[in-house]
């Protein structure tokens, strides 16, 4: 059971992290979602005490980050943004390095990266180094898992990774929930929220809301509608000048838009445009997917 | 324990797969041994010298025969125009110049008295010095045999100096160049090779990794620092074996005194490099750094000159130089054969460096990350 309180970390005028509060369940698969720069690195680096908050405290089983540093790096499993093993080791002599130090050997938790490691095993002899992107990407969480950890912090694990890795590694912290692991991950893409059981927001520091993937996309207040037209550019702006608008941005080929009017639909919105000259215009009803959310949230904190 | 284990095992492993590092550590020595103890000799041989005799008598080609027979000169020229001369010392075809003036026998025989004229290139005044002392012996020497010859009796009471240079008889200048060599290649390990491999995991982010570990600070720190204390010390073997197979270097002392010292100064220059590494974020910034404290430890250690001419400033600033200790102790075991009482003082000097160094290197260290 982890459990943030208050959590602040200011870097000169930047506070990284603003009053960061959140607890996560034993065994839960918990994501931190939020753009560059929100504080996600700086919020995991306060849990796995490698960095000491200027306020406000962590527990993770009752221990705290600050005081109990060293029972806490026995039961943390911590994979960084940036791959950091070993490139001059090969991939055997990397795992077999980190399972040393602490304290324990590859057969006596072999179980637990089995279904991970097997993929990159035949590959063993090989350097660090010299591994694909993805490839890399196991070990690292390989050598996180050796020590059978009873939590495992991951920071952005599936940036800079293709489409199919990045779908085969959350298929794997899934299948590592069975383990009874708390898994905490951080993302800076929505689409990965809906694997989690739970996701955090954050954005300029702060935590926007906790809650499921499905309870943050119901969250949202008011119908949305996708809007379909040739002059993009020129819609935003005329929607942007208008009076009713409540928020309105691009998503893909379409626009997203709300109205602040509770009266309005689709035929409505339809006949606006259509006088307003945009006679290719096509409105429909969307369901709010998770990013709409977040923008809801966002133009709330700004 | 084990993790100590563990973690020298790694930094072996890095060390001997770094293409970089590896032929360092073996070429190095091997190369700056056999070329710079070469290259960096001070003895003078083969002074170009030309002569201008104005004099043409017996005695100035007597001297231009003294000067002709020396092994340190040798004579380019005899012509009897000084403005000649000077040309040839402009375009540098000679490094001196002997003006024997007319009259100067003459003079001589009538006065008892008569002087000749040297003149030397100064640019490299240590150069000059030399070339100006050589020639006054060899002037003074011609003196003594012109005594002998002009007079009918004995030349009577005179004080003859017979010097003999102890500790190295034949001035050979590779017995003191290799010591000093060996001094400057066991700091490069240390400091040199230490600081960059502990910047290095900063720098590509294992760092992150490892700190995250159960591994304590102090037990990284040993485990970085044990592997190239070793390393030195298999350097400074290499290189008393090269230098005993190639230039016969005597080893006239107890050699375990001058593997303690070594063994003390490799945890002062260790210390120093883990205190360099503290202070940068990349190897480039910890290269530069090292640099920077090599050459002036070098220069000041007294490696090419005398410690006892230098001013009183540098003499104090030399007391936080490992370099000038070790400089002094491994030529005092080599040539002089001194033994721990001799150079008790050295051991307490550098003692008090990696005391003093490797704590505050910790401190640092652990402020830091």
């Amino acid at each position: 059971m982890i459990e943030v309180r208050n959590l602040k970390k200011q870097y000169g005028d930047l506070i990284a992290v603003n009053d960061v509060s959140f607890s996560v369940n034993e065994g839960e698969l918990f994501g931190v979602i939020g753009p560059d720069g929100a504080g996600k690195t700086t919020l995991f680096r306060m849990i796995n005490s490698l960095i000491i908050p200027d306020s406000g405290s962590v527990s993770l089983w009752g221990l705290n980050p600050v005081t109990d540093y060293k029972a806490i790096r026995e039961m943390i499993g911590y994979m960084p943004g940036r791959f950091s093993l070993y490139e001059d080791l090969s991939v055997e002599e990397n795992l077999e390095f980190f399972a040393t130090v602490f304290g324990t050997t590859i057969e006596e938790n072999y179980h637990l990266i089995k279904d991970i490691y097997a993929q990159i095993e035949p590959f063993k002899k090989r350097k660090a180094g010299q591994l694909s992107g993805g490839m890399k990407q196991k070990l690292a969480l390989s050598c996180a898992l050796i020590h059978k950890p009873r939590i495992l912090v991951l920071d952005e694990p599936t940036t800079g990774v293709d489409a199919v890795s990045r779908y085969e590694f959350w298929d794997m912290l899934i299948k590592l929930k069975q383990n009874n692991i708390t898994i905490l991950v951080s993302t800076p893409y929505m689409d990965e929220a809906s694997k989690c059981d739970r996701v955090a927001l954050m954005q300029n520091g702060h935590v926007l809301m906790v809650d499921t993937p499905w309870g943050i996309e119901n969250g949202f207040s008011t119908s949305l509608y996708g809007l379909k037209t040739i002059n993009k550019y020129k819609l935003i702006q005329f929607l942007r000048s208008s009076v009713s608008c409540k928020s309105v941005y691009p998503f893909g080929e379409y626009l997203h838009y709300c109205d602040k009017r509770e009266d309005v639909n689709e035929k409505i919105l339809i006949e606006e445009l259509k006088q307003a000259g945009f006679f290719d215009a096509i409105v429909d009803e969307v369901k709010p997917g998770i990013e709409d959310r977040f923008m809801e949230l966002m133009g709330n904190v700004i | 324990m084990r993790i100590i284990l563990i973690l020298i095992q790694k930094e072996f492993l890095q060390v001997f797969r770094n293409k970089t590092l590896l032929p360092l550590i073996f070429v190095l020595p091997i190369v700056q041994l056999l070329v710079l103890v070469n290259a960096a000799t001070q003895e003078m041989r083969n002074i170009k010298v030309v002569i201008v005799d104005q004099d043409y008598s017996s005695l100035s080609r007597q001297l231009v025969s003294k000067f002709d027979a020396s092994d340190f000169f040798n004579v380019q020229k005899v012509i009897d125009n000084k403005q000649d001369g000077i040309e040839l010392f402009k375009n540098g075809s000679s490094d001196m110049i002997l003006v024997i003036k007319n009259d100067t026998e003459a003079d001589l025989l009538n006065n008892q008295e008569s002087s000749v004229q040297i003149l030397t290139n100064a640019i490299n005044s240590t150069r000059a010095q030399l070339s100006f002392a050589y020639a006054r012996s060899v002037i003074s020497d011609f003196n003594y045999d012109l005594k002998i010859e002009l007079s009918d009796f004995n030349v009577g009471k005179r004080i003859q100096t017979q010097s003999l240079f102890w500790f190295n008889t034949e001035l050979n200048s590779k017995y003191y160049m290799l010591p000093g060599i060996l001094v400057i290649l066991l700091t490069i390990i240390g400091m040199f090779m230490s600081a960059m491999n502990l910047v290095r995991e900063k720098e590509i982010g294992t760092m992150e990794q490892i700190n995250v570990t159960p591994v304590r600070k102090s037990q990284f720190i040993i485990a970085k620092l044990v592997p190239f204390w070793i390393i030195g010390i298999f350097e400074l073997t290499l290189g008393l074996f090269i230098g005993k197979l190639v230039y016969d270097i005597p080893i006239v002392g107890n050699l375990m005194v001058l593997y303690s010292f070594a063994a003390v100064y490799l945890i002062a220059i260790l210390g120093f490099g883990l205190f360099l590494s503290t202070l940068a974020n990349t190897q480039q910034q910890v290269m530069l750094m090292s640099f920077f404290f090599l050459l002036v430890f070098v220069m000041m250690s007294g490696i090419f000159t005398a410690y006892e001419n230098m001013p009183t400033w540098a003499k104090i600033i030399d007391i936080v130089n490992p370099l000038y200790y070790f400089m002094n102790v491994v030529r005092m075991v080599l040539l002089k054969g001194s033994g721990f009482a001799d150079v008790a003082k050295y051991f307490y000097g550098i003692s008090g460096i990696a005391l003093l160094i490797v704590p505050l290197a910790i401190w640092n260290y652990r402020k830091t990350s």
